[in-house]
């Protein structure tokens, strides 16, 4: 059974490519977007994507602005944010907005894969709750 | 162009020239035409007293002068006409009245004698042997038959010393005869010689023809005698008849001459100074007023050197500035740029990196899976990629910290740990250390409390310090000590170097706007002014310590609350 379901969102193709097939090696169901509007599609066309990994800096959609409507839209996802600014105001923001955690790019392999193991159990934690709230409503109403 | 060059500069040497002449000019032609003017004043002043005083001195002298002759003449005139011609021809009664006379006077009368009209002295009374005396051919007997009294000029007459003679003519049986006194020379020559003033003014007495009928004080030298009475009598004449002139005497020195007629217009009392002496006072006080003007001329020509070039120095400082100011700008616009271009760099650069990091970390994945036929050649890819990744690792941090320094708007304050700032500006100089042989120490304090304050800015002043000392290490190489520490509630920061030091005539201005002792171009003297205002702002304290040749420690005093 795989870890997690990713969606790598990064306007670097070789970054994208490479960071799949390094991820789906470690047994993470990992498919790609090149930027946000791509990303918000793939989400609406796959329910079962657990944790997206957003780039900050892109071109038309930067990363904050897809957090906002990945947020919005799909709030039981959960984004982690590496990013290339390393500033703490793009990191905050991220925070700020919803985001799960935050990595400075170049990334390191093995706490990509513990942060997003951690997003991936919280989202399952949080489903969970609200399976079992649906349930007891569902109970509740036919008592 | 430093400002010792500076002063040399053709400019500056023409603005320092007329800044000097201006000043002199304005200085000194108050001082000169007023000094000249009242020099002036004065002597005419000087000169107009000076001659009244004379001419009054002179005057009352003269009256003084024929005062004594003519109570002389009164007191012959009355024992002539008190006393018959019988009564006075007997000695012993000539004799009373002259010892009477010489009681009353002194020693002014010498003798007295009656002569007939044939000119024999019939009675004498006085220490000569001169009874029976003829006088029928003497000038003064032929002037004093024909008037009723007579007063002669000096001569020596029969007894052979000089002297002169008041006579009365009286009547007796129709015939004339005649009273005659002789007038001490002494006692009349005390009387003119009483007129002294000065170390050369004196007074004489000469007659009509030029002869002197006193004795002079100092010794009167002119040629003539009858031409010199006569220049005097043609000098300057005032109304109440003072002859003043001024003559070159046969040595060539000026004198002064101021005189008056006495004895009926006869004689001429003549009072004589020399100029130099008549004037000394006016002399003293023109030598004073050259003194004064000459030494107030001297300072204000050593002010107006001193503050001509202190000025042109200000101006040569202060074009300077303006100078360094300008470059600054630029400075500050070329810094900005790269400031910009840096980060900008950095961003593009950043995602490469990761890139490759990425692909290594994928090769290293795919050798887990694959067979190597050598097991050296799979260490040497695992060593290659190991290298790949930490050096990747390592582009990262200097990219975040180049990022970070970068954002110049960041002033906000918080929790700083004052260490982890010292080492990231110890690896930032790092690379530059190792190239100018310099070894960086640190000596920190563990567990030092955080410190609320701009990590940007404490990080720009640290880094400022830093490059302070390595630019002064940058030829010689030497250790930089960085230390932090805590004494009481203050966080104690210190830069220390082995370098040059500062001389100390530098060390008060250092932390000046745009003071700095490297060439124009290199340094831009805002480094340690931006570095004393933040932390000031801060209310911090900096200050340095140096010594030539041992060189140099900044210490930065933080305030801070402990974190207990």
């Amino acid at each position: 059974m795989a870890i997690a379901n990713i969606l790598l969102v990064d306007d670097e193709t070789p970054f994208r490519e490479t960071m799949t097939r390094r991820l789906t090696k470690r047994e993470f169901i990992t498919s790609s977007a090149s930027g946000g509007h791509e990303a918000i599609r793939l989400l609406e066309e796959n329910d079962y994507i657990e944790v997206v990994v957003l780039d900050v800096k892109m071109p038309e959609m930067d990363g904050l602005e897809t957090l906002k409507i990945i947020r919005q839209k799909f709030p039981l996802v959960e984004v982690i944010m590496p990013s290339g600014h390393a500033t703490i105001e793009s990191a905050i923001e991220g925070m700020k907005l919803g985001a799960f955690d935050y990595l400075i790019k170049p990334c390191d392999m093995e706490e990509l894969i513990s942060k997003v193991s951690e997003a991936a159990k919280k989202r399952k934690r949080h489903k969970e709750k609200i399976i079992e709230a649906q349930l007891k409503e569902i109970t509740m109403r036919r008592i | 162009m430093n400002q010792e060059n500076r002063l040399k500069d053709p400019y500056y040497k023409s603005l320092t020239r007329k800044m000097l002449f201006i000043v002199i000019v304005v200085s000194l032609a108050p001082l000169i035409t007023v000094s000249g003017i009242i020099l002036n004043r004065f002597s005419v002043s000087y000169n107009e007293k000076l001659n009244a005083h004379l001419g009054e001195l002179v005057l009352k002298h003269s009256q003084n002068i024929d005062g004594f002759l003519l109570e002389k003449l009164n007191n012959i005139r009355f024992m002539a006409g008190a006393f018959t011609v019988e009564e006075l021809n007997n000695a012993e009664f000539l004799r009373n009245n002259l010892a009477a006379l010489q009681t009353e006077y002194g020693s002014v009368f010498e003798d007295l004698g009656v002569v007939n009209d044939k000119g024999i002295q019939v009675t004498y009374a006085g220490p000569f042997k001169l009874e029976k005396a003829r006088y029928s051919d003497a000038e003064w007997f032929r002037k004093a038959i024909k008037s009723d009294y007579f007063i002669s000029d000096v001569f020596l007459g029969l007894r052979g010393t000089p002297h002169f003679i008041i006579t009365v003519r009286q009547m007796s049986n129709g015939k004339p005869w005649i009273l005659r006194a002789t007038i001490s020379f002494v006692a009349f020559n005390s009387r003119v010689e009483n007129l002294r003033i000065g170390k050369t003014g004196f007074a004489f007495i000469l007659n009509s023809k030029g002869e002197f009928q006193s004795k002079p004080g100092f010794e009167v030298v002119h040629g003539k005698s009858y031409s010199f009475y006569e220049s005097i009598k043609s000098g300057i004449k005032t109304k109440d008849g003072v002859f003043f002139s001024e003559m070159a005497d046969d040595s060539g020195k000026e004198n002064l001459y101021v005189a008056s007629l006495i004895k009926n217009g006869d004689w001429l009392l003549i009072y004589q100074q020399d100029k130099s002496d008549a004037f000394s006072d006016l002399t003293h006080a023109k030598q004073i007023a050259l003194f004064i003007i000459l030494t107030g001329g001297i300072i204000i020509l050593i002010t107006a050197l001193l503050l001509s070039k202190r000025m042109v120095a200000r101006i040569v400082q202060a074009d300077l500035e303006k100078e360094l100011m300008n470059q600054q700008v630029i400075e500050i616009g070329k810094l900005a740029s790269l400031g910009e271009l840096a980060a900008g760099i950095a961003h593009e650069i950043n995602n490469p990196v990761a890139i490759m990091v990425e692909e290594a970390g994928w090769v290293h994945d795919i050798m887990e899976d694959g067979q190597f036929s050598s097991k050296e050649n799979k260490d040497e890819f695992e060593r290659a990629l190991a290298q790949i990744k930490t050096q990747g690792t390592r582009c990262r941090e200097i990219i975040q910290k180049l990022l970070s320094f970068a954002r110049k708007t960041d002033t906000c304050i918080e929790d700083v740990r004052i260490n982890e700032v010292i080492n990231d500006v110890i690896s930032f100089c790092a690379q530059r250390a190792k190239f100018s042989n310099v070894v960086i120490k640190s000596k920190l304090q563990e567990n030092l409390p955080v410190i609320s304050l701009s990590h940007t800015e404490i990080l720009q002043v640290l880094l400022n310090l830093m490059n302070n000392a390595l630019d002064s290490l940058e030829k010689r190489g030497g250790n930089i000590t960085l230390t932090s520490l805590l004494e009481g509630d203050e966080m104690v920061i210190s830069i220390a170097d082995d370098g040059p030091g500062i001389p100390r005539a530098n060390l008060a201005r250092i932390f000046d706007p745009f003071f700095t002792t490297k060439p124009v171009g290199k340094g831009t003297g805002l480094g340690l002014s931006i570095c004393y205002g933040i932390i000031k702002k801060i209310g911090g304290e900096i200050d340095v310590r140096s010594v030539v040749d041992a060189g140099t420690t900044f210490h930065i005093r933080l305030p801070c609350r402990r974190n207990d």
